[in-house]
C-alpha cells in the first residue's frame, strides 16, 4: 500500500525484533487492581460467545426491514448472495454466525456499477435503510437520507428521490464518524517527518471509523504561529482525505504571540492552543506564563490544552537517570514518573481555577493525573481529560522488553504508565464521564527514526501509533466488558469531542443538518490488530496482536462510501479544513456564569489613620512587586504604587526631614536593644506620605494631628 | 514586661478597633461543616460542666499523695496556689481538692532562688506523667537540670523543694518548632525579641522554641546563622534551637549548609515556593535541594505557596482597587497553597527526601498532607496557633488595624470550619506538630502597608496561646486524647529535631523541661494580659480552658502563681543532629529498594535515520540554570551556535526559518552487516 513500508515488506514477516507486545521478560511489579478489579487478561481470552450478547435487536428489526423491501423494488434474494461475500472478505468476521444475520447490503438502482463512482452525480445522494442510529443521548430506528454531504432526512418511510444508492444497514448500529482531537501527522522532527503524512494518517483514521481529525501545528519556539498555521493548513488541504482542523501550540510565549492568537481566533477559525509544561530546553512555560497566557486565551474564548508534565523535575530527573548509565527506552518512563504528570495536571487546574479558565489535559495517561481531574471536577473545576489510544490500550511495561526496537516504539510523553491495572481504570473514568475525550495521539515515527535515540532514551523521538485503533479499543475495552453503553461511546469517540471544539451539532451527532459522517459499526467484528494490516505507513504496532472486538463497516465521509469491505475509496485532499468558533458553550457557559459571579470587592473601610512605622531607605526585605520581573513578556502595568509616588510630592517630604532623630538609627543598627526603641511619637503635619517611598535611614512612627484612631475606629 | 505596649495601655482599655474578634460585618459566605460536622460556635459556650467530666481521677489519687506527705511536712500554702493568676473556671470544686503546693525544705524563702544550690534539686510529687505512649502516676526527682529519678517512694537527699502535684498533669514542656522572633524587617525588628517572647514562650507552658534563620538572599547562611545565635543566646530563656532558611541556592550555599549540618548543629532548612524575585525556588533548584539535603540527612522545610501565580493575583487585585488587607487573602487562595503542597510532596517523593510542610493554613492544604501520607510518602504538617484557632473572615473586617492584624502567609482561611478540621486531623496523625509562626509587628509597622496590602508585614502572634488553643479547641472538645496532646505540642517536634529523648518525654535522662498543666483552668485570651509586646492579639476575647499551672525550664520553676521568673540568656542553644530517626529511618530503606536498573540488551543494530543534530537539549544541564530569578536562554541555541555538523547545512536553519516538511528527503541507513542481529536476541 505504501513504498515506506516497502523495506520492510519484503520479508514474509515482520522483522523479530517486531513481536507482540506482552512478551517481556522483565516487567515491573504488579500494583493494586483496578476499579473494576477484573482478573488481568482476562478478557484477552476471546471466547466467550459474545454473539448471544449483542445481537437480539437484530431479530426484531428485521421483519422490519423486510417489509419496506417493496419500496425499493429490489429483491432482497438477490443480494444476500452479495452478503455473504461481502462479510466473507472481513478480515476476520466471526464464521459460525447464525445464518439470518444480516450483512450489510449496498444496492444501486442502476445495475451493478461500480460501487464508489465519487464523481458521479448520483453519488451524492445515498440511503441508508434500517440502521439503529447511535447519539450520544439516546439510539432509535430510523432512516437517514444524504445528499450534499448533509444529513437531509432522519426517520421512517422517506420521500427520496429516485436513482439513490441504497445501504441496507439491517439493523446495525449507525454512529457518528469519530473525532480524533490530537493527532501529530507530518510532524517534523530534526529535519525529519512521521511516517504517516496527512494522506496514510487519514487513511487510517478513516480505516477506524474516524471521520475528522484534529492535528496539533507545532511552531518552532519563537518562530511564527500564523506561518506555522498556514504550512499545517497548505499541508494537509493538499492531503487529507478525511475533515480535519487544527490544534495551535503556543512553543514560546512572548509579546508577539498575543496578536497572533487575536489573528488565529478571529480569521482562521483556530480557537484552541497547547501550551506545554515539560520540555524545558525549548516549549516549557512558567506558572506566570501559563498565568498569563491561560488569561489571554479565555478572554479570547478560547480551549487551552495542557500538556501536563513537570519539566524541570523532568530534566533533573533525565540527567540522574542518564548518568546513573541508563540510557534505555526504561529511562523514559523512569525520567517521567507519572507523579510528575499529576503534579502538573494539579498545577495546571489550580491556575486555571484562579483565571476561571477551562483546562483541557491532552493525554491523560496515568491513574493518578486521571483521579486528580476527576477530583477537579468534582470540585467544580472546569477541566477536561483525553486520554489516548495507547493509555486505553495497552501499558507501559513494555519499555523494559529486551527489544530496544519495540520498548522504543512506546516511547511517547507523557510515558505509558508501567501500572498494568491503568487502562482499565482510564475506561472506567470514561465510561463514567470522568474523563471526557479520546485522541489517538498518533505521531508514529519509523523504527529508524526511533533510532536516533538508541545511545540516549532522551533523543527518542516521542509518539506512538492509534488513529486507526482508536475506536475499536475503546468499544473492546468499554463497551464490549460492560463499562460504558454505546451512546456513552458516541460521546467520548466523537460528540463530546465536537462540544468542546465547537462543532457540535454539525459533527458529532446523526441530526438534520449534520455533516454526512457516518459509521456502520460492527460490534462483533473481531479484529486482529498487526503492522500487516494497517494502515498506518509504520512498520510495528503498539497493540500488535491484540483482537480487538468492534470495528467500522462502513465509513461514510462527506456523504461518501469511503470505507466499505475492508477497502478505502479516498482521494488525495478531499478533505476540507473546518474553521471554529470561539466560546464553545460545552465549556464557557459555566465559565461566563462564574465571571459574572466571581467579582471581588474590597472592604469599604475609612482610611487607616494610626501611627505608621516609616520604612527606611533601601528597604531589605521588599515584598515582591509582582510585575516586574515576571516573564519575558513586559505587558504589565507598573504596581500602582509608582503612580502615587511621582504625582503626589506632598508638602510632607519637607517636614520629614526635619523631624529625622539622628541617632535613632544608629541605636538600633548597633543591637535592637529593646523592641520598644523602635518607636517614638512624633506629631507630624501631613500625614499622607506615602510610607512606601524610602526616603532616609531611621525610622518613626508618624501621629497625625487630630490624635489617632478616628475613622479606623468605625468598625 | 513591654514597654512597646506602653503607648496603648495609656488609656485604660485598647483602643476600640482591636474589638473582639468574631464581630465582623462583613464575612464570606459560610461552607459546609467540617469533619466532625459539629455545630459551628458550639464550643465556645462553655457552660458544659466541664468539671464532672475530667476529674474523678483525682479522688482516687489524693489519697496516695496524701500518704506521703509525711516527707517533707513544711507549710500548706494553700489556695492561692490552686488558681494561678487566672479565672479558674473551676469555682465549684470540692472542697477537698487540692491545689499545687510547692515546699521548700528550709523556711520560707522565696521559691524562686535560681542561683542557690539547692535549688538546682526538685521533687515533683503525685502528679500524673502524661507521655505521647502513656500517663501513669509516678514522682520526678530532678537535678542538675535531667531528670534523674522517676517512681515511687523515691530516695533523694534532703534538702528538696518539693511540688505537691496532687494528682495533676505532668507533661514534657512544649517546643514551638517555628517561631520568627527578633526578626528583621526592613530596617526594623518584630516587637518581640527573644528574650520577650521566650518570656511569652514559657507562660504559655512552651519550654523550647525553634527559631527560623532568614539570612538575606546572597548572604552567608552561615554569618545570618551566628548572629542569630549571639541575639537568642544573649536574650532567651528557654532553650532553643534553630532551622534555617535558604534563601538563595548555589554552590556556596552547599557548602555553608554542610557545615550548619555538621558542625553547628542545624537538622532543618525551610525553603520558599513562594515570594518571587526574592526567596522563592525553581523546581529545578527545589530538586537540587532536596537531594543534597536529602543526602546529608536534613529535614527540608517548604513554606507551600504558588509565589508566581500569587505575583501575577496581587498584580490583579491591586488593579481592581483592592489594597486593604482582604486582597492578601484573595491573592493567596488556599488552592495555592494546596497547589504547592502537593508539588513540594511530588519533588521529595522523587528525590526520597522527607519533608516537613510548615504553615498548614487550610483544609485543602491538610488534605493533600494527608492523602500523600497514605500513599506512603514521609510528609509531616505543621499547623499553627493561628489557623488551629481562628480563621480569616477577620480579614473583611472594617477595622483596618484588626484585619492587617492577621496577615500571614499563607493566609488563615476565610472558610470557618477550618480550626476544627485542622484540629480533626492533629488528632488522628495526618498533621504531625504545631508552631506558632509567633511572627510579631506592632500595628504601626503592620500600617507600612496601609495603603498597599503587598506591603504589610506578615505575622501572627501564638506563641502563648498554642497549647492552650489545642487544648482547648481538640482535647476538650474530645478529639484528642492528652497523650497525643503531648505529641503533637512536643513529642513529635523532638522526633522530628532528633532531640527525642532528651526533649519532648518524661523519663530518666531527659531534660527536666516540664509543665504542670491545669486542664480545667479558663483563661480569657487578651492583649492586656498576654506577654507578647504586641497591642493586639489575634485570639483576642476567646476564651480557652487549660493552662499551665507550673512550669519548669532546666529544672527551675519559671512560672507558677502566674508570674515568670525568668533570666535573660538563660535559654542554651541545642544542637539538632542530622538523620532524625523520625524522618529517615523509611528514606534509608527505601534507598535501599530504590535502585534503578537498566534493560541489559543488546546493541540496536537497525537502520538509524539521518536526522539534523540540533538535539532538543538533551541532557538538560542541570545545574546551568540555578540563578533565581531570570531564566537561561533556551539551551537548544546554544547548541544551534556550536554544534556545525557536516550534514547538509540547509536543513539546521534558524528557529525561525520555516523548517521544511520534507517528506523526500527521508533515508534509511542500514549497517553493512544486515540488520537485526543482536536486537533479535529476545
Amino acid at each position: 500500500m505504501n513504498d515506506r513500508r516497502g523495506n520492510w515488506d519484503k520479508e514474509d514477516d515482520l522483522p523479530v525484533y517486531l513481536a507482540r507486545p506482552g512478551t517481556t521478560a522483565q516487567t515491573p511489579r504488579q500494583k493494586s487492581w483496578g476499579m473494576f478489579a477484573s482478573v488481568e487478561g482476562a478478557y484477552e481470552n476471546k471466547t466467550i460467545d459474545f454473539d448471544a450478547y449483542s445481537v437480539g435487536k437484530k431479530g426484531s428489526r428485521t421483519p422490519r426491514s423486510d417489509s419496506r423491501e417493496v419500496l425499493d423494488g429490489d429483491s432482497f434474494s438477490e443480494t444476500a448472495s452479495d452478503v455473504s461475500e461481502v462479510s466473507g472478505s472481513v478480515i476476520s468476521s466471526p464464521g459460525d454466525r447464525e445464518d439470518k444475520t444480516p450483512g450489510v447490503e449496498i444496492r444501486y438502482p442502476t445495475g451493478k456499477e461500480f460501487l464508489q463512482g465519487q464523481e458521479n452525480g448520483k453519488s451524492d445522494r445515498l440511503l441508508i435503510k434500517g440502521g439503529r442510529i447511535i447519539n450520544d443521548d439516546q439510539s432509535f430506528y430510523a432512516d437517514i437520507y444524504l445528499e450534499d454531504g448533509l444529513i437531509k432526512q432522519i426517520g421512517e418511510n422517506l420521500i427520496v428521490p429516485g436513482g439513490v444508492k441504497t445501504i441496507e444497514a439491517n439493523g446495525r448500529m449507525v454512529l457518528p464518524g469519530g473525532i480524533d482531537v490530537n493527532t501529530y501527522l507530518q510532524k517534523p522532527y530534526h529535519g525529519t517527518t512521521t511516517v504517516d503524512d496527512f494522506y496514510q494518517g487519514t487513511m487510517a483514521a478513516l480505516a477506524g471509523g474516524t471521520t475528522m481529525i484534529i492535528d496539533h501545528v507545532v511552531p518552532e519556539p519563537g518562530g511564527s504561529l500564523l506561518a506555522a498555521f498556514e504550512k499545517w493548513h497548505e499541508a494537509a488541504d493538499k492531503k487529507s482525505c478525511c475533515d480535519y482542523s487544527l490544534h495551535v501550540d503556543i512553543t514560546q510565549w512572548h509579546e508577539g504571540v498575543k496578536e497572533e492568537l487575536e489573528i488565529l481566533v478571529q480569521d482562521k477559525g483556530i480557537t484552541s492552543f497547547q501550551v506545554y509544561m515539560a520540555y524545558t530546553e525549548g516549549f516549557q512555560m512558567t506558572d506566570s506564563q501559563l498565568y498569563e497566557a491561560f488569561t489571554f486565551l479565555k478572554g479570547l474564548g478560547a480551549v487551552v490544552q495542557v500538556h501536563a508534565e513537570n519539566g524541570d523535575l523532568i530534566a533533573q530527573e533525565q540527567h540522574k537517570i542518564l548518568s546513573m548509565g541508563i540510557t534505555g527506552p526504561e529511562g523514559h518512563v523512569l525520567s517521567r514518573p507519572e507523579e510528575l504528570e499529576s503534579e502538573a495536571v494539579f498545577r495546571a487546574i489550580t491556575i486555571g481555577n484562579r483565571i476561571n479558565c477551562p483546562v483541557y489535559i491532552t493525554k491523560v495517561m496515568s491513574k493518578s493525573a486521571a483521579d486528580i481531574i476527576a477530583q477537579a471536577r468534582k470540585k467544580g473545576a472546569v477541566a477536561f481529560g483525553e486520554p489516548v489510544t495507547a493509555s486505553l490500550g495497552t501499558d507501559g511495561t513494555h519499555y523494559w522488553s529486551k527489544n530496544w526496537s519495540k520498548a522504543a516504539a512506546f516511547v511517547t510523553s507523557p510515558p505509558l504508565s508501567p501500572d498494568p491495572t491503568t487502562p482499565d481504570h482510564l475506561n472506567s473514568l470514561l465510561a463514567c464521564g470522568d474523563l471526557q475525550v479520546t485522541g489517538s495521539a498518533h505521531c508514529a515515527y519509523s523504527t529508524a527514526q526511533k533510532a536516533i535515540g538508541k545511545d540516549n532514551f532522551t533523543l527518542i523521538p516521542e509518539g506512538t501509533n492509534g488513529i486507526e485503533e482508536r475506536m475499536s479499543i475503546v468499544w473492546d475495552k468499554a463497551v464490549a466488558v460492560g463499562k460504558m453503553d454505546e451512546n456513552q461511546f458516541v460521546a467520548v469517540t466523537s460528540t463530546n469531542a465536537a462540544k468542546i471544539f465547537n462543532l457540535y451539532p454539525r459533527k458529532g451527532r446523526i441530526a438534520v443538518g449534520s455533516d454526512a459522517d457516518i459509521v456502520i459499526w460492527d460490534p462483533d467484528r473481531i479484529k486482529t490488530i498487526s503492522a500487516k494490516t494497517q494502515n498506518s505507513a509504520l512498520e510495528y504496532n503498539i497493540f500488535e496482536g491484540m483482537e480487538c472486538r468492534g470495528a467500522p463497516l462502513v465509513v461514510i465521509s462527506q456523504g461518501k462510501i469511503v470505507f466499505e469491505d475492508g477497502k478505502l475509496h479516498v482521494h488525495q485532499g478531499m478533505g476540507r479544513f473546518i474553521p471554529r468558533k470561539p466560546f464553545p458553550e460545552y465549556v464557557y457557559q459555566r465559565i461566563k456564569t462564574r465571571n459574572k459571579r466571581m467579582e471581588m470587592l474590597g472592604v469599604s473601610r475609612g482610611m487607616y489613620d494610626g501611627p505608621v512605622y516609616d520604612v527606611p531607605a533601601t528597604p531589605k526585605y521588599v515584598t515582591p512587586s509582582p510585575s516586574a520581573k515576571s516573564s519575558p513578556t513586559k505587558n504589565q502595568s507598573p504596581p500602582i504604587r509608582n503612580l502615587h509616588q511621582s504625582n503626589f510630592s506632598l508638602s510632607a517630604l519637607s517636614y520629614s526631614t526635619s523631624y529625622i532623630f539622628p541617632g535613632e538609627a544608629s541605636r538600633q543598627l548597633e543591637g535592637y536593644n529593646n523592641t520598644s526603641k523602635h518607636y517614638k511619637h512624633t506629631a507630624i503635619i501631613g500625614a499622607q506620605i506615602d510610607d512606601n517611598i524610602p526616603r532616609r535611614s531611621g525610622h518613626r512612627i508618624v501621629n497625625p494631628p487630630g490624635g489617632r484612631s478616628n475613622i479606623t475606629s468605625l468598625g | 514586661m513591654a514597654e512597646g505596649k506602653r503607648t496603648w495601655d495609656k488609656e485604660d482599655d485598647l483602643p476600640v478597633y482591636f474589638g473582639r474578634p468574631g464581630t465582623t460585618d462583613q464575612v464570606p459566605r459560610q461552607k459546609y461543616g467540617g469533619m466532625f460536622c459539629n455545630v459551628e460556635g458550639a464550643f465556645e459556650s462553655k457552660t458544659i460542666d466541664f468539671d464532672a467530666l475530667s476529674v474523678g481521677k483525682r479522688s482516687s489519687r489524693s489519697s496516695k499523695s496524701g500518704s506521703k506527705r509525711d516527707i517533707s511536712q513544711e507549710g500548706r500554702r494553700d489556695s492561692e496556689q490552686g488558681s494561678i493568676g487566672t479565672e479558674t473556671g473551676s469555682g465549684g470544686l470540692d472542697e477537698g481538692d487540692p491545689g499545687i503546693q510547692i515546699k521548700t525544705a528550709a523556711g520560707k524563702e522565696i521559691l524562686q532562688n535560681l542561683d542557690e544550690v539547692e535549688s538546682d534539686r526538685l521533687l515533683i510529687k503525685g502528679g500524673r506523667i502524661v507521655n505521647d505512649d502513656q500517663s501513669f502516676y509516678a514522682d520526678i526527682y530532678i537535678e542538675d537540670g535531667l531528670i534523674k529519678q522517676l517512681g515511687d517512694n523515691l530516695i533523694v537527699p534532703g534538702g528538696v523543694k518539693t511540688i505537691e502535684a496532687n494528682g495533676k498533669m505532668v507533661i514534657p514542656g512544649g517546643i514551638d518548632i517555628h517561631t520568627h522572633l527578633q526578626m528583621p524587617y526592613r530596617g526594623t525588628t518584630t516587637v518581640d525579641d527573644f528574650f520577650q517572647g521566650s518570656k511569652a514562650a514559657l507562660a504559655g507552658g512552651t519550654t523550647m522554641i525553634v527559631d527560623h534563620v532568614i539570612p538575606e538572599p546572597g548572604a552567608s547562611l552561615t554569618e545570618a546563622f551566628e548572629r542569630w545565635r549571639e541575639w537568642a543566646d544573649e536574650k532567651t530563656c528557654c532553650d532553643y534551637s534553630l532551622h534555617v532558611d535558604i534563601t538563595h541556592w548555589s554552590d556556596s550555599t552547599k557548602q555553608e549548609v554542610e557545615t550548619l549540618i555538621k558542625e553547628k548543629g542545624v537538622n532543618s532548612f525551610l525553603v520558599y515556593m513562594a515570594y518571587k524575585d526574592l526567596y522563592q525556588m525553581t523546581n529545578s533548584e527545589l530538586y537540587e535541594i532536596f537531594t543534597f539535603l536529602g543526602e546529608l540527612g536534613a529535614v527540608v522545610q517548604v513554606h507551600a505557596e504558588n509565589g508566581e501565580i500569587i505575583a501575577q493575583e496581587q498584580v490583579r487585585m491591586l488593579e481592581m482597587g483592592i489594597t486593604g488587607p482582604e486582597g492578601h487573602v484573595l491573592s493567596r487562595p488556599e488552592e495555592l497553597e494546596a497547589e504547592a503542597v502537593f508539588r513540594a510532596i511530588t519533588i521529595a517523593s522523587q528525590t526520597n527526601c522527607p519533608l516537613y510542610v510548615s504553615k498548614v493554613m487550610s483544609k485543602s492544604a491538610a488534605d493533600i498532607i494527608s492523602q500523600a501520607r497514605k500513599k506512603g510518602n514521609v510528609v509531616f504538617g505543621e499547623p499553627i496557633t493561628a489557623s488551629l484557632g481562628t480563621d480569616g473572615t477577620h480579614y473583611w473586617s472594617k477595622n483596618w488595624a484588626k484585619a492587617a492584624a492577621f496577615v500571614t502567609s499563607p493566609p488563615l482561611s476565610p472558610d470557618p470550619t477550618t480550626p476544627d478540621y485542622l484540629n480533626s486531623l492533629l488528632a488522628s496523625g495526618d498533621l504531625n506538630v504545631s508552631g506558632s509562626a509567633h511572627c510579631t509587628f506592632s500595628t504601626a509597622q503592620k500600617a507600612i502597608g496601609k495603603d498597599d496590602f503587598t506591603q504589610i508585614p506578615e505575622g501572627v502572634n501564638g506563641i502563648e496561646e498554642r497549647m492552650a488553643v489545642i487544648w482547648d479547641k481538640a482535647v476538650v472538645t474530645g478529639k484528642m486524647d492528652e497523650n497525643m496532646f503531648v505529641a503533637v505540642t512536643s513529642t513529635n517536634a523532638a522526633k522530628i529535631l532528633n532531640l527525642y529523648p532528651r526533649k519532648g518525654k518524661i523519663a530518666v535522662g531527659s531534660d527536666s523541661d516540664l509543665v504542670i498543666w491545669d486542664s480545667d483552668a479558663v483563661r480569657t485570651v487578651s492583649a492586656k494580659t498576654h506577654h507578647s509586646a504586641t497591642e493586639y492579639n489575634v485570639f483576642e476575647g476567646m476564651e480557652l480552658r487549660g493552662a499551665p499551672l507550673v512550669v519548669i525550664c532546666q529544672g527551675k520553676i519559671v512560672l507558677e502563681d502566674g508570674t515568670l521568673h525568668t533570666t535573660q540568656g538563660s535559654g542554651r542553644f541545642i544542637a539538632c543532629t542530622p538523620f532524625p530517626d523520625y524522618a529517615y529511618k523509611r528514606i534509608k530503606a527505601r534507598k535501599q529498594m530504590a535502585v534503578l536498573r537498566a534493560v541489559p540488551r543488546g546493541m540496536y543494530d537497525g537502520p538509524v535515520s539521518e536526522f539534523t543534530p540540533m538535539s532538543r537539549g538533551g541532557t538538560p544541564a542541570a545545574s546551568a540554570r540555578t540563578s533565581p530569578t531570570k531564566q537561561a536562554p533556551p539551551i537548544r541555541n546554544l547548541h544551534h551556535s556550536g554544534f556545525s555538523l557536516a550534514g547538509n547545512p540547509a536543513h539546521r536553519g534558524v528557529p525561525s526559518e520555516e523548517t521544511p516538511i520534507r517528506p523526500a528527503g527521508r533515508r534509511i541507513v542500514i549497517p553493512p552487516g544486515g540488520r537485526s542481529n543482536i536486537t533479535s536476541l529476545s
